[in-house]
């Protein structure tokens, strides 16, 4: 064997070798992330946690329920604003589109899919923040809502055209009109896969901290009603892990550890039913 | 299947004119469009109002600073005099970072799975590697602060000032205190969440490229690495460029994470160890104690750079993406 074929063979053998390694580490990172956070969450997790409100610095103890049930508020006003807008643009891409306008649609839907968090939730400031001079849920939901639209478009229209034809022919033959057979046909059949979108898209925003910010703020106590400043898991994470305290510290781990709990069991279950059903995985 | 739709519409088509118009409201199928089409609209109007409310709310700032705005190095809060450069510089040094060790992770892992690995185990760890995406950057943030910036400070740190820090040339980059938070920090976090971006992306594209293309080249005697570096790559280079872009401009707007690490210093410095600050960031910590509206104005302006660098960035990888998938990557 020449020196040449032996260098190609090594060469071609370490290189195959190193990309296999590559991927490794990248899944081992997310094992590392989980086994940390289950380790270091989980000292920190009691019933108490669920339950009390922060208690003020200095005191340990306490819990988080407010920042849960503030997440949950903020997400059912994300779901409520944005879910029917994604649904209805994505029903017009799938069925009715032309060609320019759904092409314009389309490339909207990504540029605002693309649009950084940080920037949503300037642009939330200033539709619901500015005009009344001071932080609401109700400000924290309209950031999350306009998350949640380019994530639900996306996700219901393909969904939709994966639907087969002759459903929708067979439809028509029998005389339905077009919005009936979407009524009736169409959206019945993709439901199951719309309906997993949606709640991936919740998943998505339930994480997010950026837009929620200047926004919903934050709030040690209850916040009863829609127009003051509200906690959510996420804001509290990043203001407890920054603090200089060690006992938030462990509560910033415990409620690290629910969430990556939630948002994670979310995508499994949502994604195992998706690849179960058959229908292509959207990306 | 829009072929289907649009022969009935054109079998009821010749029939115009008002009269048929009546006929097909009454259907409720112009109804049913017309009410999408609202909606559809909804998406335009927001992005629209997005693009303004930026514009007209850092008009303050804008008319002050002018384009001094960009390569002004001052954020002085208390004197009302701000400019962005440090912020600019700190954004695009951590995305480069976050690349030059993102990329190349990134392509060797899709690599593995499109080539090598078999189809099962392929698709279960394209499977991890999405969950991995859904990763909250708040999550990314915390694990960064209490185990990257103590690793960085302990161990990775040292030993590249000790390696790369004696190189001439890039050097400089690798030298100076080194504190565990800084650029080099919040790149390493950055590059963690952008791999799988880059992975997914890559290996799908790397998926499409035609079977007879491996086949040729290893039946003229490529092994298999050559036929994959030589040959697969460069034909699937075009959408591989477009998953880079993507990740960039993910890595250029991501918030939490980087706010957390970055050590928030408005300098700019050559040392990768010493604290910096994003656009991002300042936008983070900055805008609720922001008094004054010129403060909040040039937050705001902040925000309008941050969106344009991401809007671009943006449209170039999905027109690389669509190029590719449409077999325009190909060089011949």
């Amino acid at each position: 064997m020449s020196v040449r074929l032996a260098w190609r063979k090594g060469l071609n053998g370490v290189m195959l070798t190193l990309t296999g390694v590559a991927a490794f580490a990248v899944v081992s990172v997310l094992f590392l992330i989980l086994g940390y956070l289950i380790y270091n969450g989980g000292k920190s997790l009691n019933w108490n946690f669920f339950t009390k409100l922060p208690t003020p610095v200095g005191e340990t103890g306490g819990g988080m329920a407010n920042a849960i049930v503030g997440s949950l508020k903020l997400l059912l006003l994300a779901a409520v604003m944005g879910l029917p807008v994604g649904l209805m643009a994505g029903v017009y891409l799938a069925e009715f589109s032309g060609k320019t306008l759904s092409f314009i649609v389309r490339y909207t839907t990504d540029l605002l899919n693309g649009v950084p968090s940080i920037v949503i939730g300037i642009f939330a400031y200033s539709l619901a923040v500015l005009p009344v001079k001071h932080f609401s849920t109700l400000a924290g939901g309209v950031a999350l809502g306009i998350m949640v639209i380019p994530i639900t478009v996306r996700s219901t229209e393909e969904f939709l055209r994966s639907v087969p034809n002759s459903l929708r022919e067979g439809a028509m033959a029998l005389g339905a009109s077009k919005w009936k057979t979407i009524a009736t046909v169409i959206l019945p059949a993709a439901s199951g896969g719309i309906l997993t979108g949606m709640l991936l898209a919740l998943a998505r925003v339930a994480g997010e901290t950026a837009p929620l910010l200047f926004t919903a703020f934050s709030n040690r106590y209850w916040s009863p009603g829609w127009t003051q400043p509200i906690a959510s898991l996420p804001v509290m994470i990043y203001t407890y892990a920054i603090a200089p305290y060690d006992d938030w510290h462990r509560q910033a781990w415990a409620a690290g550890l629910v969430l990556l709990g939630l948002v994670l069991l979310a995508n499994l279950g949502c994604r195992l039913a998706l690849s179960r059903s058959g229908i292509a995985r959207s990306s | 299947m829009s072929a289907s739709a649009t022969t009935i519409e054109h079998a009821a088509g010749p029939e115009s004119g008002p009269r048929a118009l009546i006929q097909r409201l009454r259907h409720g199928d112009e109804v049913a469009h017309l009410i999408t089409l609202v909606f559809a609209g909804i998406i335009l109007l927001l992005t629209s109002l997005l693009v303004w409310e930026l514009w007209v709310n850092s008009q303050l700032s804008r008319a002050k600073f002018g384009w001094h705005f960009f390569y002004t190095r001052v954020w002085d809060p208390v004197f009302g005099d701000f400019g962005a450069a440090p912020f600019i510089y700190g954004t695009l040094v951590t995305s480069v970072v976050s690349l030059v060790i993102a990329v190349p992770l990134g392509l060797a892992a899709a690599i593995f799975l499109s080539e090598l690995a078999p189809r099962r185990i392929s698709d279960s760890i394209a499977f991890l590697i999405d969950l991995l995406a859904a990763v909250p950057s708040v999550i990314y943030g915390l694990l960064g602060i209490f185990i990257v910036v103590p690793l960085m400070r302990t161990i990775i740190g040292p030993a590249l000032i000790n390696t790369l820090g004696t190189l001439p040339g890039i050097g400089i980059l690798f030298k100076g205190p080194n504190y565990g938070v800084g650029f080099f920090t919040a790149g390493i976090v950055l590059a963690i969440m952008v791999v799988p971006f880059i992975i997914s992306v890559s290996r799908e594209v790397l998926l499409t490229v035609p079977r007879d293309q491996r086949e040729a080249a290893l039946s003229l005697g490529a092994t298999r690495w050559e036929a994959t570096w030589q040959v697969v790559v460069p034909w699937a280079r075009t959408g591989i460029m477009g998953s880079i872009f993507l990740a960039l401009a993910r890595a250029l707007g991501e918030t939490m994470a980087v706010t957390m690490v970055i050590g928030n210093d408005p300098k700019i410095v050559t040392s990768l160890f010493a604290p910096g600050y994003t656009i991002a960031a300042v936008i983070a910590n900055e805008f609720t104690e922001a008094t004054g509206d010129l403060y909040l104005n040039a937050l705001i302006e902040l925000g309008l750079v941050l969106f344009l660098m991401t809007f671009i960035l943006n449209g170039l990888a999905r027109l690389l993406i669509i190029a590719t998938e449409r077999g325009g990557g190909h060089p011949a």
